[in-house]
């Protein structure tokens, strides 16, 4: 029943696309293509995985500056976002978002956010949006350990909580702040920032994406059923570097020990030894072909016509004056 | 004909939009009780569902806006205090107004971010007098600065129907004039027009949101020697710069009158523009606050910060008196 999301296959599934898909995004950071470079999420894909496993097609979700597994999980185009990285006219957001700003409204991706828990009032707002149309949506919205240290966000749970948005809090805690570890930036606990304002909160193996699948359902139960939000501490271990130029400034933050350590519980394994491995092998195969096809249609799109730079910035079609380049 | 103030036509226009549009809903601090007066009666009217009170959170409920119009509402935040938009600029000039062009096009964002009180309310003191329009004209959200109650109402108007996030600010020495007008004739007013309040031939002044009642007064007072023009762009950004060019070939002489700081203010994005693209026969010349002001407290000080009439008759005499021709750009 590869249709369905709860179903193990799919699930590693989505785990092995997120996967495959990030290897391949490196590579192409490394090869000049992928300007700007990009925070790999490699190591986290349960979190996404299972948390919009929990999801229907018309929930919404807000992501982050580390969101190419949370724009994939929720069902957009891997070679539109793979275009989108690469800055390409065929990409999600016609170039114009690139890795920090990827967008799927389509699929209900509301955008990847580079402000760091800039985005969770901004779901909170549609998840209250939403229910006020009538519908029992609910939205979702993934933040970073870092995030919890924001006011904007404390903020907006208040706001959730009191209003009764029907939003879930998804934290992944992967242990760190870019070099600053969570002990050394978080006072209290993060589960303890939400029961502060009277939302119920739990801490989850973000590395099985079943336990998360779980977690979410209950929490998406909740929010549709008018009771409000609630947050889940996903914990979780970042394998590689917190962003691609990493790779050439080595900043010394942690050591390979606990590198190698972080990376043993592995949610690619975690999830593919729950199915036989004829089916996971089948799996991979068909991912292999995708991903290879969606690099090939990103490399092979068009650069997105210098003239047009400044298309859409307003929805009234307003221009501007121009300055020196642009028109 | 109805005698309409400036405050109670920012309430028409809210409630006139409400009752149009069931996605219009207003955010805000106390707006229930309708501390600012601009939204008394709508909670009445339309319920708590459509006017909400906030806590004090201006960081959360801005972005919370702009999700809610993410997902088809068309929120009005009211800010109680204009230095408010400090603590929120990240939420409107990052957020809000990026998303059209960072998703490719693929969302739009229709909120309205409303300022009555804005710039000096006397003896308010350094955080409560500001007047931060110049800020939102240059990051390019869509800023409007209505001078006239008619002009009020038709400008919020437009500012809740536009599918972009628009600041709109009432400027605190605006919200008593009031205006004889027909209810019945009030109508939306486009962004980006100007207004011609007076004709003139020898100079134009252009001037900002409650400066245009002083460009006004000083027009009358030089009647008998200068012929003043009394250009008010009404919308900041866009500007009508057509509408300026047009008054310049009429009147070759530029004054602009504007309750911001000098340096980088609106004054000198108009006075740059006029130099390089329009008719001048003369060098321009802005009255502004000075560089960097924070209006102090005591009201002498606080009064010696804002443009005057004093200032905007003698700058309008000086423009006047430069001669025409090689002369022209020497130092007095
Ligand atoms: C408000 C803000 N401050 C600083 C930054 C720079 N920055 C980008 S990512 C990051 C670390 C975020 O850590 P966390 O929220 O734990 O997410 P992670 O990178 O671990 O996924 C920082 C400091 C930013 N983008 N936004």
């Amino acid at each position: 029943m590869a249709d369905d999301p709860s179903d193990p296959a799919a699930l590693y599934r989505t785990v092995a696309l997120i996967r495959g898909f990030e290897e391949r995004a490196v590579q192409l950071v490394r090869a000049g293509v992928v300007p700007g470079g990009i925070h790999p999420y490699t190591g986290q894909e349960a979190v996404a995985a299972g948390s919009c496993a929990a999801l229907r097609p018309d929930d919404v979700v807000t992501s982050t500056h580390r969101g190419h597994g949370h724009v994939l999980a929720k069902g957009a185009d891997p070679a539109r976002m793979m275009a989108e990285l690469a800055g390409r006219a065929t990409g999600l957001n016609r170039g114009r978002g690139g890795s920090m700003h990827a967008a799927d409204f389509a699929v209900g991706v509301l955008g990847a956010n580079a402000i760091v828990g800039a985005a969770v009032p901004i779901a909170a707002g549609a998840a209250w949006a939403l229910r006020r149309a009538g519908s029992d949506r609910v939205a979702v919205s993934y933040f970073g350990d870092g995030a919890v240290s924001q006011g904007v966000l404390l903020e907006a749970f208040n706001l959730a909580a009191l209003w009764r948005t029907p939003t879930v809090l998804v934290c992944e805690n992967n242990g760190f702040a870019t070099s600053m570890r969570t002990a050394d930036t978080v006072a209290g606990s993060i589960p303890g920032r939400a029961r502060a304002f009277g939302i119920p909160a739990r801490t989850v193996d973000g590395t099985d994406p079943q336990a998360v699948r779980e977690a979410t359902a209950e929490a998406v139960a909740r929010a549709r059923a008018g009771d409000g939000p609630t947050l889940l501490e996903c914990v979780v271990y970042r394998w590689d570097a917190h962003h691609t130029w990493e790779h050439a400034a080595r900043p010394r933050y942690r050591s390979a020990a606990e590198v190698a350590e972080g990376r043993a519980r592995d949610p690619l394994e975690v999830q593919g030894a729950r199915i036989p491995a004829a089916q996971r092998a089948a799996i991979d195969a068909e991912l292999g072909q995708l991903l290879d096809y969606a690099v090939e249609f990103a490399l092979t799109s068009p650069h997105p016509d210098p003239a047009s730079a400044l298309d859409g910035l307003y929805a009234s079609g307003l221009r501007g004056r121009s300055g020196a380049g642009v028109r | 004909m109805a005698n309409l103030s400036y405050l109670k036509a920012l309430n028409r226009a809210v409630a006139d939009e409400m009752a149009r549009d069931a996605d219009v809903c207003v955010f805000g601090e106390d707006v229930r009780v309708a501390v600012s007066n601009v939204t008394a009666g709508l909670l009445k009217r339309f319920g708590p569902e459509r006017v909400l009170d906030t806590p004090i959170s201006e960081q959360a409920f801005t972005s919370f806006a702009t999700g809610a119009a993410l997902a088809g509402v068309r929120p009005l935040v009211e800010f109680q205090i204009p230095a408010l938009l400090f603590l929120v600029f990240e939420q409107i000039a990052n957020q809000a107004h990026k998303l059209a062009l960072m998703t490719g096009g693929q969302t739009r964002v229709p909120v309205t971010y409303l300022l009555p009180g804005s710039g000096s309310r006397e003896s308010w003191a350094g955080q409560h007098s500001d007047h931060p329009y110049s800020l939102f004209a240059h990051v390019g959200v869509k800023t409007v600065v209505p001078a006239t109650p008619s002009d009020a109402y038709g400008l919020l108007v437009s500012a809740l129907r536009e599918d972009d996030p628009v600041v709109v600010f009432a400027p605190a020495g605006s919200l008593g004039v009031r205006e004889d007008v027909d209810l019945a004739a009030l109508a939306p007013v486009p962004l980006g027009v100007g207004r011609v309040h007076r004709a003139g031939t020898d100079v134009t002044v252009v001037a900002v949101g409650h400066l245009v009642q002083e460009a006004l007064a000083v027009a009358e007072e030089v009647a008998g020697r200068i012929s003043v023009e009394v250009f008010d762009p009404r919308s900041l950004f866009p500007f009508d710069w057509d509408g300026l060019a047009a008054s310049l070939e009429r009147t070759g002489r530029l004054v602009v009158v504007d309750d911001s700081n000098r340096s980088c203010g609106i004054g000198a994005e108009v006075v740059a523009t006029a130099a390089e693209e329009m008719r001048l026969l003369a060098p321009p010349r802005r009255v502004t606050r000075p560089d960097g002001a924070v209006l102090p407290f005591a009201p002498a000080l606080d009064l010696a910060c804002q443009p005057s009439r004093a200032q905007l008759r003698a700058a309008v005499e000086q423009v006047v008196r430069r001669p025409v021709g090689d002369g022209w750009r020497r130092a007095e």
